[in-house]
């Protein structure tokens, strides 16, 4: 396994309330990794501390450590962390205000990037990973919120992999979305990792089986357990996974 | 490779700069909110005295002068603010609660919302418009011999206009007051058989208590302090009050002619009446705050 | 007048319908009351503009639109009198202008500081004394003005702006203090909090993902507040400052005792100057019956202007509403 991050003895906090504890997993490089469990398992907070993200708000604590390459994160300016881990969310957040063009440079621009062709050639190729060249190729210059929900979110995934990030974190990418289009971004999430290194939150145990390599099951803030997949699935090792996968409680 | 470091530390530099620089606009504004309260304070202080609150105001005294300089005070200012006010309150507060309540009660439709739209625009009226108006209306009439054209400056064109200024403010905070009340409220009480109007005067009215008395003093501190509509109504007098149909004094006025008057002892009379006013704004500012917080709790604790 | 009839019998019959059925004379009584009251302050709006305009009527008619493009204010001690409002408008205009140009970029910085940068801890005892500044009496910022405002800024600022940009012939002559200058900076400090206090509940009410949206792709603090707060905040922002120049035009006091009131068109902004509301305040009790119409011509321009400003920056602020219910 090639590990491209890895959390170690992580714990996060709201407040007083503690969100996760101590959950040391390691994330493998151009895979996918799901997070399931019941609401409120920690699972959102746990992707949220992968790019820094949980900090933002108020009264919020990380301990432990998340490596990228080997490197803390938690060392390294959370501008720079979040442009080499991207994050998708679970509605579609378009900038209303912006073109569907703009909303793909957006990181672009941020960067630095003001060549028009360079943008160009940029914003198109995330379009066509995102799976939404086809559709809006003749009205880039409309706005982001003409698109509907489900090309919204795959306008959000596009605006992520336009600053080219090395791992792509989905958190419940399709929970506003209809079947048809969760079905567009599942298939979008497994060409994605021929490029990207992914990590899925998702509540829905299908989604996880039919599209992460790697599963991991979250319990009342604890990493109940991490492994392959269908192991995971097919051959739990913990009692708990085992009534959660089942169906017995969740 | 080094020209995307640079630009890395010019992003950081430019979020430190402009984090800096929204922390200096609060101070900014703070600079002239300190200074005020501190000069009001510091200058208004030494003319309080007993004297202050119950003599007329002085005749002029320069170094020029060679009488003897009577302290005098500004009592007849605070009684023709408290005549005034009062008088115009008296007429305000029914009207525009029962405005409040229609708006409230009887106006979530395309009527209600017209009304409310031009309540809206009456707030906007300048209050020098205001005083312009009342001037005029008192005039006209006095031509028409309906009224005695000697009493164009007086007391009451000075209420009729802070009366004109205070009825939209009463209208609307009465009508946020009273949809702050829960509609559960008023359908248990409808539902124990009280008729509307019942349920409006005994439960709703009783349930947004603070929140109309909050609006009411709000009312009070934005006429208290106005001056331009006084002008050409109220116009100022040296006297205590001598009539309904005779000018009356206000501590706004004091403020403006004495504090630009070249006379050192009217100048500190118009810093202690500043000062007075700046203290009872932020009275009613504060006690405002603490009624509507214990308004939000309560709404909450309703819900 | 039958169609009028017919409109009037359905509004009757429809709000009879609203007034839950078992409405009885009471309910009838009281809604009557209120009803009276709401319309009663109609009545007194009508009665208002129809005073101005019965006021106005003598300025009218003799003057026209000339009123509009005349410079000329000729009381009856120096006749003919002739009255024109350029200067007046010129000179709201300036001042409103410069305050804006000043008061915009402070009540902004003061909203993002409020709602983006505080600690949490700060912020809401921070706003309320931020809407202090609005308590504080007109006339009350007057007399700082003149006795703290107005010498710092002839002994300082303005020798301070003159030294940088004295080639400008804005900044042309000898600082007083009481000038045009000074008379923006008071209004500029006056509608800081209703153009801060607006522009923050529109930067609340910036979803958070839309912060999140741009923290993910890398933003820094101020990026973010850029990219996604202030430009979602937009027309929030501007119904805010329209607002702001409809206080900015409406303010009398301060102005009055700070601009130095000479009835002229500037062409410096340390020149005495006057504006439509300080020019009434200073002359009205002291004119003779036809300057006093012209002064009531004025008082119902600077109402149009104000109520105008006032229709246009709720419009504004209504679909940033609108908007807000629809994406949330």
């Amino acid at each position: 396994m090639n590990v491209k991050m890895q959390t170690q003895h992580l714990s996060a906090w709201y407040g007083s309330k503690k969100a996760i504890e101590d959950v040391t997993m390691d994330i493998e490089e151009h895979a996918v990794t799901a997070i399931i469990g019941p609401s409120g398992c920690g699972k959102s907070t746990l992707i949220r501390c992968l790019d820094r993200m949980h900090e933002i708000l108020p009264k919020t604590r990380v301990e432990g450590k998340v490596l990228l390459d080997g490197e803390d994160i938690y060392e390294q300016p959370a501008v720079a962390v979040r442009r080499k881990v991207g994050m998708v969310f679970q509605k579609p957040n378009p900038f209303p205000t912006m073109t569907i063009y703009d909303n793909v440079a957006a990181g672009l621009k941020l960067g630095g990037i003001r060549d028009p062709d360079e943008l160009d050639g940029r914003v198109i190729r995330s379009l066509k990973q995102a799976v939404l060249w086809d559709e809006v190729q003749d009205g880039t210059g409309k706005s982001g919120m003409s698109l509907s929900g489900g090309q919204q979110q795959r306008l959000c995934i596009a605006r992520a992999l336009a600053v080219e990030p090395e791992v792509l974190l989905m958190d419940e990418p399709c929970s506003a979305l209809d079947p048809i289009a969760t079905a567009k971004i599942e298939d979008l999430i497994f060409d994605l990792k021929k490029d990207y290194t992914v990590v899925i939150v998702t509540h829905n145990m299908q989604q996880a089986a039919r599209v992460a390599d790697w599963t991991a099951f979250m319990y009342l803030g604890k990493l109940i357990e991490f492994g392959r997949t269908r192991e995971l699935f097919e051959h739990p090792r913990e009692e708990l996974t085992e009534k959660y996968i089942t169906g017995r409680f969740g | 490779m080094k020209l995307r470091f640079d630009r890395a530390a010019r992003r950081i530099w430019k979020d430190r700069a402009m984090s800096t620089a929204a922390l200096a606009c609060v101070v900014v504004a703070l600079v002239p909110l300190g200074s005020i309260l501190f000069t009001a304070a510091s200058q208004g202080i030494q003319s309080l005295n007993p004297g202050f609150f119950t003599s007329a105001v002085p005749p002029p005294c320069g170094s020029a002068s060679t009488e003897t300089c009577t302290p005098g005070g500004v009592g007849n200012a605070i009684e023709g603010t408290l005549v005034l006010v009062g008088l115009a309150s008296l007429v305000a507060m029914p009207v525009g609660v029962l405005a409040g309540i229609y708006l409230s009660e009887y106006g979530n439709n395309r009527l209600g919302r017209g009304v409310r739209f031009f309540v809206d625009v009456m707030l906007q009226i300048p209050s020098i418009v205001v005083g312009i108006f009342a001037y005029t209306l008192i005039f006209e009439l006095g031509r028409a011999g309906w009224t005695d054209p000697r009493s164009v400056f007086s007391t009451l064109t000075g209420v009729l206009a802070l009366a004109t200024i205070m009825v939209p403010i009463i209208a609307r905070t009465s009508e946020e007051a009273l949809k702050l009340v829960p509609n559960a409220t008023r359908e248990a009480a409808l539902a124990l058989g009280l008729p509307k109007h019942r349920v409006i005067t005994g439960v709703v009215l009783g349930s947004a208590r603070s929140g109309l008395v909050t609006g009411a003093l709000l009312g009070v501190a934005r006429v208290s302090g106005e001056t331009a509509p006084l002008i050409m109504t109220a116009f100022g007098s040296p006297y205590f009050f001598q009539g309904l149909n005779q000018p009356i004094a206000a501590m706004p006025l004091v403020i403006y002619t004495f504090g630009l008057s070249p006379y050192p002892n009217w100048q500190h009379l118009a810093w202690g009446a500043a000062f007075v006013l700046v203290l009872m704004m932020l009275g009613i500012s504060v006690v405002s705050r603490l009624a509507l917080r214990g308004r939000f709790s309560l709404a909450e604790v309703a819900r | 007048m039958r169609a009028l009839r017919a409109v009037t019998a359905r509004r009757r019959a429809r709000s009879h319908g609203r007034a839950h059925a078992g409405a009885t004379p009471g309910d009838v009584l009281f809604q009557s009351l209120s009803a009276a009251a709401a319309f009663g302050l109609l009545l007194l709006l009508a009665l208002v503009t129809l005073i101005l305009l019965l006021g106005a009527g003598p300025s009218i008619q003799t003057f026209g639109f000339s009123f509009f493009t005349g410079a000329v204010w000729n009381p009856p001690a120096h006749p003919p009198e002739v009255y024109g409002a350029v200067p007046f408008v010129y000179g709201t205009l300036v001042t409103a202008g410069l305050a804006l140009l000043l008061g915009v970029p402070v009540s902004l910085g003061i909203a993002i500081f409020l709602s983006e940068l505080a600690p949490p801890w700060l912020r809401v005892p921070l706003t309320y004394v931020i809407e202090l500044l609005a308590a504080i009496p007109s006339v009350v910022f007057g007399l700082w003005g003149v006795f703290v405002l107005a010498p710092v800024m002839r002994d300082s600022v303005e020798p301070a702006v003159q030294s940088v940009f004295g080639f400008l012939p804005i900044f042309s002559g000898t600082p007083v203090g009481t000038d045009v200058f000074t008379a923006g900076v008071i209004l500029a400090i006056m509608i800081i909090p209703t153009i801060s206090a607006i522009s923050r509940e529109a930067f609340l009410a910036v979803p958070q993902t839309q912060r999140e949206a741009a923290l993910a792709i890398g933003a820094t603090h101020w990026e973010t507040t850029r990219m996604a707060v202030l430009t979602y905040a937009r027309s929030g922002i501007l119904g805010a400052v329209i607002l702001g120049l409809g206080r900015a035009v409406s303010e009398t006091m301060a102005v009055t005792m700070l601009i130095g009131n000479r009835n002229a068109i500037f062409g410096s902004l340390f020149d005495q100057g006057q504006t439509i509301a300080s020019w009434i305040a200073n002359n009205f009790t002291e004119a003779g019956p036809l300057e006093t119409s012209a002064l009531i011509e004025l008082g119902l321009v600077l109402m149009l202007v104000a109520v105008l400003v006032t229709v246009v920056a709720r419009l504004f602020l209504t679909r940033v509403l609108r908007v807000l219910e629809v994406t949330e």
